[in-house]
């Protein structure tokens, strides 16, 4: 009984004394500045996404409203979806949908492909090219892709092979560039990935590579099977940025998709041509407008959602930057 | 003796080789994908370039598509000049705001994990296509602005006029304005070095904190001692990173002119000429801030 009241008192002591220290002031300050500035951050960046929902699930009557602002007055189950669905009709969506995720998982999977090989590649064979690749592959990323984007054109447009094929094909309109460009490296960003790819494998240790090929695996064995499962998580991140960036990208698309608007984004920014006449008012192409985009992001959204704890997890555990 | 060394010659030749056949993908696309165009994107730069049915045809024309660049197109000069600062005004600006807002995700504190989320969460809704139904969406500037906070902070007179009244010099004023203003777009640019930034954060070993604890060294002094000089050699990375974003983002004018002047103009080589003095201007600011700021990084001996 003694020592307990005595730690008792010694906690009392400690209790009093705590606030008297000028450092538990100072933490609990920075800790409340702290929370403001994080929350403050926070809110500017989800703000414009819940605006967006907010708007989407509106009528026009909510929007000229001054006195609504986040929950629609006018509430029902029609009002609220009837947004969604004029859209989900109007642009076919599911199909956009299922087209532009079809070639964001082509380019993700070609791009993680690649990026891991050169990246392995890099970090793990001394050869005299090794250290001008690495070069070629941060000077890829500098130019501006618009430098080669027309050239790129003219060679898919009149695609002959670099000069194998007497009859030129045309490839604008297919998947093909994207195709061609993401199993070499060359798509949008992809230096970065191979940058990304090769830190990360120079970090990993020597010892196990080397035991397995003491073992009598060969390059290739190693790779795949020691190398790569190891390398789960920074594969995980160039895939999400790439399918993501892909998902997003309209600069490419356009270029190498141009007649055809089979794509999300294409479908999405012709809605105001879509519901552009006298019928409709300016109010209800503004959710109209929101809608559209809610319906763009909530993909990538929920993707994100599932896959953010290994992601932040990543920046944890490897070294994007070595 | 001689028998081993030949062995030790075509094992290391074998090591070389199989280097090479990793990396054979990025060289294949780096010679047809990006070199073969690149050559030819300066050829295209001095011709007139037309496309029929059959391919393509040139005319040469010398400097011409230069000349109409700078001279006779009426928005290049401009567009390019404001990009350009643009750039150069989003480099400091990102650079501390990320490298604040890594130390503090660095922290622990309670919603961490959420605040991260949140902080990479522009990664993925940075889209080209969000921007142009925003352009196109009237009621957006009316909806979308963060009332309050941002919004009367950046058009404020009273901080223009305590800005004045305290002295700081014209042009930081201007900064510092301008900075104000681009809040939510700084934040947004922000996620990868953010990223990049709390990597290299983690990355430093705990060991090193703890011996300048014990040797007395303050909060403060290890921040400066410690953390700043390694973390330095990632300034770098980020200041190319945000160079090389600032190519793609939906909010760049400059790309949206180069596209238009090639595919509603139909003037590929102006197009082009354009390009060339875009990227000539880019590699001109990374050369300068290269030569300014490498000497000044450490790098830690490993």
């Amino acid at each position: 009984m003694g020592i307990k009241t005595r730690a008792n008192a010694l906690d009392q002591v400690r209790y009093k004394h705590k606030f008297r220290t000028s450092s538990f002031w100072v933490s609990t300050a920075w800790s409340l500045i702290r929370g403001v500035l994080v929350a403050g951050i926070c809110f500017i960046i989800v703000y414009p996404v819940l605006i967006k929902i907010s708007s989407s699930l509106m009528t026009e009557e909510d929007l000229f409203d001054l006195t609504v602002r986040w929950i629609p007055k006018r509430f029902s189950m029609k009002t609220m979806l009837g947004n969604y669905a004029d859209i989900y009709r109007e642009i076919d969506y599911l199909h956009a949908f299922a087209n532009s995720a079809a070639l964001a998982l082509t380019v993700a999977v070609l791009q993680a492909a690649s990026c891991t090989l050169v990246g392995y590649g890099l970090a793990r064979f001394k050869f005299l090219a090794n250290n001008l690749l690495f070069a070629l592959v941060i000077f890829t990323l500098l130019v501006p892709p618009q430098m080669v984007t027309i050239p790129l054109f003219l060679n898919f447009r009149f695609f002959d092979l670099f000069g194998l094929l007497k009859q030129p094909l045309n490839l604008i309109g297919t998947f093909w560039p994207f195709v061609l460009t993401s199993m070499t490296g060359m798509g949008l960003k992809n230096g970065l990935f191979i940058y990304i790819m090769r830190q990360f494998f120079k970090g990993m240790p020597k010892s196990l590579e080397e035991a397995a090929l003491v073992d009598g695996a060969g390059h290739l064995r190693t790779f795949f099977a020691i190398m790569l499962p190891g390398a789960k998580v920074s594969l995980l991140i160039v895939f999400l940025f790439s399918f993501v960036w892909q998902y997003n990208d309209m600069f490419l698309t356009q270029m190498y998709m141009q007649q055809s608007s089979v794509l999300l984004p294409f479908r999405l920014e012709s809605l105001t041509l879509i519901f552009d006449n006298l019928d409709y008012s300016d109010e209800y192409i503004s959710i109209i407008l929101n809608t559209g985009m809610v319906m763009f992001i909530t993909p990538i959204l929920i993707m994100y959602a599932f896959l953010q704890r290994y992601f932040i997890e990543s920046v944890e555990r490897t070294g994007i930057v070595g | 003796m001689k028998n081993r060394r030949r062995l030790r010659l075509t094992l290391a030749r074998k090591h070389a080789l199989w280097g090479y056949i990793f990396t054979a993908p990025f060289t294949i696309g780096f010679i047809l994908f990006f070199l073969a165009p690149m050559v030819q994107s300066i050829e295209f730069a001095f011709h007139k370039l037309t496309i029929t049915p059959a391919g393509f045809q040139l005319e040469n024309v010398g400097w011409e598509n230069f000349r109409y660049a700078l001279q006779v197109d009426a928005d290049f000069l401009q567009v390019f000049t404001e990009t350009i600062i643009g750039v150069l005004v989003d480099i400091p600006a990102v650079i501390i705001f990320s490298f604040f807002a890594a130390s503090i995700l660095n922290q622990r504190f309670r919603g961490r994990a959420l605040a991260r989320v949140i902080f990479f969460m522009p990664l993925i809704l940075t889209a080209e296509i969000i921007f142009n139904l925003e352009a196109q969406d009237i009621f957006h500037h009316m909806r979308a602005y963060v009332p309050g906070a941002v919004g009367a902070f950046s058009g404020s007179q009273a901080l223009v006029s305590f800005l004045y009244q305290i002295r700081i010099p014209l042009g930081l004023i201007d900064y510092i304005i301008l900075a104000v203003s681009q809040i939510p777009e700084i934040i947004n640019a922000s996620a990868i070095p953010i990223l990049v930034f709390l990597a290299g954060l983690q990355s430093i070993p705990s060991s090193l904190y703890e011996c300048a604890k014990i040797e007395g060294a303050t909060g403060w002094e290890s921040f400066w001692k410690i953390t700043f000089p390694l973390i330095s050699p990632l300034f770098l990375t980020n200041i190319v990173y945000i160079i090389v974003d600032s190519f793609t983002t939906p909010s760049n004018q400059l790309t949206d002119l180069i596209y238009n002047t090639a595919w509603l103009r139909n003037m590929f080589g102006a197009s082009v000429a354009m390009t060339w003095l875009y990227f000539a201007a880019i590699g001109l600011i990374i050369i300068v801030i290269f030569a300014v700021l490498a000497r000044r990084v450490v790098y830690m001996e490993e």
